[in-house]
């Protein structure tokens, strides 16, 4: 066992875990953070992205060790203050999803685009989100409520 | 009482579940004894209901188990189906919203909960529009009559003249008007429905047929909502299930291997039955891997022999057959073929595919002295409560199951068998019990779609017409069999396979995606044959106008014959009817000629199902379901060698990505005329041909097996 202090959301996190657990667990059953899904355990589907010191990472294989002392962030913090995220928004305007369980992980994949490339093109957003899977089939209403945020985020 | 009929094809989306038989011990034997009259009988029921015999339910006609409208104006409804991505929370709110005229935001849903809902058969076959549609509108349209005679009595008025609306009647000639809760004060609304209501018109629609957003979404978008994989209960353990090492397997040695000595650990075996739950994940992952256990497995059928075997090994005539039988014959084949003047015979075979839903089956199982409750992702929550019911020797009112709204499933979770899982290590471990299955085990242990065989024989007149139409479907279903051309002779025949290798069982459209890519390729070789343009061809042999117009409506906003095939380019169509709906696509895929890779570029779809009731959602489904056939049209299949599924991951279990998405259009043909039917499923049916067919008319390879180019294409010259 490992204690690890974790900074999550802008808050420390003290748990006692095994040093390999993947913090995709910690989050979910240690921190009750359970927008980040389970998908496959194998880095293949990308339902539990979140965001290690900004850039996206699947924490399902992401060793709980490995990011400590790292600003970790997942879904629940982008509506922190209650209000949405423009890529949130985007995402109920379009309605991008179906039964939403891909959701979570499509929204910090595309806000890890937009941070890096504000302004993405057709092949950016597929360059960058080919690793997350939709079995529902929403692609092309997500990749709209990209350009959407994108739009918004220029904007503003 | 009013008496719901199972549809005919509901048989069809029965899956045999995977049986879990517990030992009894002797206690629970004489208890089971002493009830055992009543359990048994509970039993048989059960079982007779469960195999499709007895296709008859009651469904109470009391208002108030399907409504009830609160003092402060809250309208709850309760229906058995659940809400799994289709949308069907937003689209039943509309219709009741719709037909009582109240405000969509005052209307609340209960799903899936068996304390709560009257008994539903379970959310599959495109039934919810249909059928629970037309039941909640019939439901809300006469609880508003109920809410207008209320206010009539009330204000001493002619019910006539008081109009319903945004959740209060009002007098127009007083301007006299009372909410809806005003007029319940809280009470149980006991009206029973003695004739049907007259229901608001499509044409008349004012909240159905209009896009609506989903009524829950920011739930979904910050991560709020709790899929059951999501949930945490006071004192929960985790559990994992030790899985033989192929299918078919008997247990023949067991070790714990110092797995029992781990702290927080606590495994169960029963019969063959092996697993584990731990006050962490960890320790259960840790316990599982410790275990060791030896299987005796049989020979089984491997996919090199799966086709020969499929068609070799019928089922005996009766016996009841996967899907029942389903034949349609009419005429003479062999005159049929005498008379016409080219003929065609041709194979085409489909694999087995998964689900894959993104979340996997996942059970919560919680036990209150006898009582269980258990959450879980399931189609069928009924099912899944008899099944555990049935598991643990409990009577029905002793199990809840309740279905949080669930991360997908497209067919593929009819059964029980994560909650009867989750439910046998959370009895033996005296705590609440949370059991996520892997994809490793959602790959292999859950049921697969049928691989199928299809043979086609097939003649026309010099001028095009379909003049025989033989059609063999061995094993993968009978759904959409029947061709919808008009032919004199024909004969087409479903025959099921005695024993299939892997487990079946249904998948979004059943075995209509099989049925159309075999129809509809079959046609296009038949159009060439007789040396014209494949839409010309359907036309010419086909009666059925709301088919006609999904074809000529996708055709024309594709530009179909604008374009000319190239090397690079191609550009196929096909099409259909099935569960009341029609569709239409057409395919433009481009073709890399150097490295023989096909991408689908372009798909136009028409769809007709009747009065649409959410516009958006409808086109959301419809993309959807494009993309999803995508992966079991080119690449999808389930390797399999005796007993074992060879690709169980993602990583070599190819399913459509970001980069496979065509550009998709669709073409709404929305009949007010018409009752509303699903759409679920049938919009998933076209694509395969379409893709096929357009491949053709760029390669001139004919692709008779699903999937049609998991390699890409084998390119010549």
């Amino acid at each position: 066992m490992a204690s690890l202090t974790l900074l999550v959301n802008g808050s420390e996190h003290k748990v006692e875990v095994p040093p390999s657990e993947p913090l995709l667990y910690i989050l979910r059953n240690h921190l009750d953070l359970t927008g980040t899904k389970y998908g496959c355990g194998e880095g293949q589907c990308g339902a539990c992205t979140v965001l290690l010191d900004g850039r996206p990472v699947r924490s399902c294989r992401t060793p709980a060790q490995s990011a400590a002392g790292k600003r970790i962030e997942t879904i629940e913090s982008l509506s922190a203050n209650g209000e949405l995220h423009p890529l949130q928004r985007a995402f109920l305007e379009e309605e991008a999803f179906q039964c939403g369980y891909c959701t979570p992980g499509m929204i910090m994949s595309g806000v890890a685009l937009l941070a890096s490339k504000p302004r993405p093109s057709d092949e950016d957003i597929f360059q960058h989100m080919n690793g997350n899977i939709c079995r529902c089939g929403a692609y092309q209403r997500i990749v709209a409520a990209i350009h959407r945020a994108a739009g918004e985020g220029a904007k503003s | 009482m009013k008496k719901l009929a199972l549809a005919p094809d509901a048989e069809q989306h029965l899956v045999e579940p995977l049986r879990h038989i517990f030992c009894v011990n002797r206690r629970e034997l004489f208890k089971l004894l002493g009830a055992g009259l009543v359990v048994g009988f509970c039993a048989r029921t059960v079982l007779a209901q469960e195999s499709g015999r007895a296709q008859e339910h009651e469904v109470p006609d009391e208002l108030a188990s399907w409504l009830h409208i609160g003092g402060d104006g809250k309208i709850t409804v309760f229906t058995g189906k659940v809400e799994m991505g289709q949308n069907i929370r937003t689209s039943l709110t509309q219709q009741v919203a719709e037909e009582l005229r109240a405000p969509v935001n005052s209307i609340m849903l209960v799903m899936g909960d068996t304390d709560q809902v009257p008994f539903d058969m379970g959310t599959f076959g495109s039934r919810t529009t249909p059928q629970m549609g037309t039941e909640l509108r019939t439901v809300a349209s006469a609880a508003r009559e109920a809410l207008i005679e209320m206010a009539a009595q009330r204000w001493n008025a002619d019910a006539r003249k008081l109009t319903a609306q945004n959740g209060a009647i009002t007098n127009p000639q007083t301007g006299q008007s009372v909410a809806y809760g005003e007029l319940t004060r809280g009470q149980k609304l006991t009206k029973i429905i003695t004739s049907d209501p007259a229901l608001i018109p499509p044409a008349q629609w004012q909240i159905a047929g209009s896009p609506m957003p989903k009524v829950d979404g920011r739930a979904f978008v910050t991560g709020q909502h709790k899929y059951t994989s999501d949930m945490q209960l006071p004192g929960m353990m985790y559990g994992k299930v030790l899985r033989p090492s192929a299918f078919n397997s008997a247990l023949a040695s067991f070790s714990a291997n110092g797995a029992d000595k781990l702290p927080g650990v606590k495994i169960v075996r029963d019969g063959d039955f092996i697993g584990v739950a731990a006050n962490e994940l960890a320790s259960a992952q840790q316990a599982l891997s410790l275990m060791q256990a030896q299987w005796n497995s049989p020979q089984q059928i491997s996919e090199a022999e799966l086709f020969p075997y499929l068609k070799d090994h019928p089922e005996q005539e009766e016996s009841r057959g996967f899907g029942g039988r389903s034949n349609h014959e009419s005429g003479s084949i062999a005159d049929g073929m005498k008379a016409a003047a080219k003929t065609l015979a041709q194979t085409y075979t489909v694999a087995y595919i998964q689900h894959a839903p993104l979340e996997p089956r996942a059970a919560v199982a919680k036990w209150n002295g006898t009582k269980l409750t258990v959450w879980t992702g399931t189609q069928r929550p009924f099912a899944a409560k008899e099944q555990l019911a049935e598991a643990f020797h409990l009577q029905p009112d002793q199990v809840r199951v309740m279905v949080p709204d669930t991360g997908s499933a497209y067919g593929g979770k009819h059964t029980g068998e994560c909650a009867v899982e989750a439910a046998r290590l959370a009895k033996a471990a005296g705590k609440p019990v949370k059991l996520v299955w892997t994809r490793e085990e959602e790959f292999t242990w859950a049921y697969f779609r049928p691989a199928g065989i299809i043979e086609v024989k097939s003649g026309i007149a010099a001028d095009g017409t379909l003049l025989a139409w033989e059609f063999h479907n061995y094993n993968s279903g009978p759904a959409a069999i029947d061709t919808p051309y008009h032919v004199a002779n024909k004969k087409i025949e479903f025959h099921p396979t005695e024993n299939p290798p892997l487990r079946q069982g249904s998948y979004r459209g059943l075995a209509a995606t099989a049925n159309f890519f075999s129809r509809e390729s079959h046609m296009d070789e038949l159009a060439h044959l007789a040396g014209m343009d494949p839409l010309q061809f359907r036309l010419k042999n086909l009666n059925d106008e709301r088919l006609r117009a999904v074809f000529e409506t996708a055709a024309q906003k594709f530009g179909w014959g604008k374009q000319a095939a190239s090397r690079e380019r191609g550009f196929g169509i096909g099409g259909g009817l099935e569960k009341g709906s029609y569709v239409a696509a057409c395919a433009e895929v481009a073709v890399d000629p150097q490295s023989g890779q096909v991408h689908v570029a372009r798909m136009v779809q028409a769809f007709d199902c009747g009065p649409v009731v959410n516009p958006d959602g409808l086109r959301n489904q419809i993309a959807g379901a494009i993309v999803q056939g995508l992966g079991g049209a080119l690449f999808e299949a389930i390797h399999f060698q005796n007993g074992k599924v060879l690709n169980p991951h993602f990583r070599d279990y190819r399913v459509p990505r970001f980069r496979d998405r065509p550009k998709i259009d669709v073409e709404l043909i929305d009949r007010k005329d018409v009752p509303p039917m699903g759409a679920g499923e049938t919009p998933i049916m076209a694509l395969a041909p379409a893709v096929a067919n357009a491949i053709f008319s760029a390669t001139g390879q004919r692709l008779r097996s699903l999937p049609l180019a998991p390699q890409g294409l084998h390119l010549s010259g």
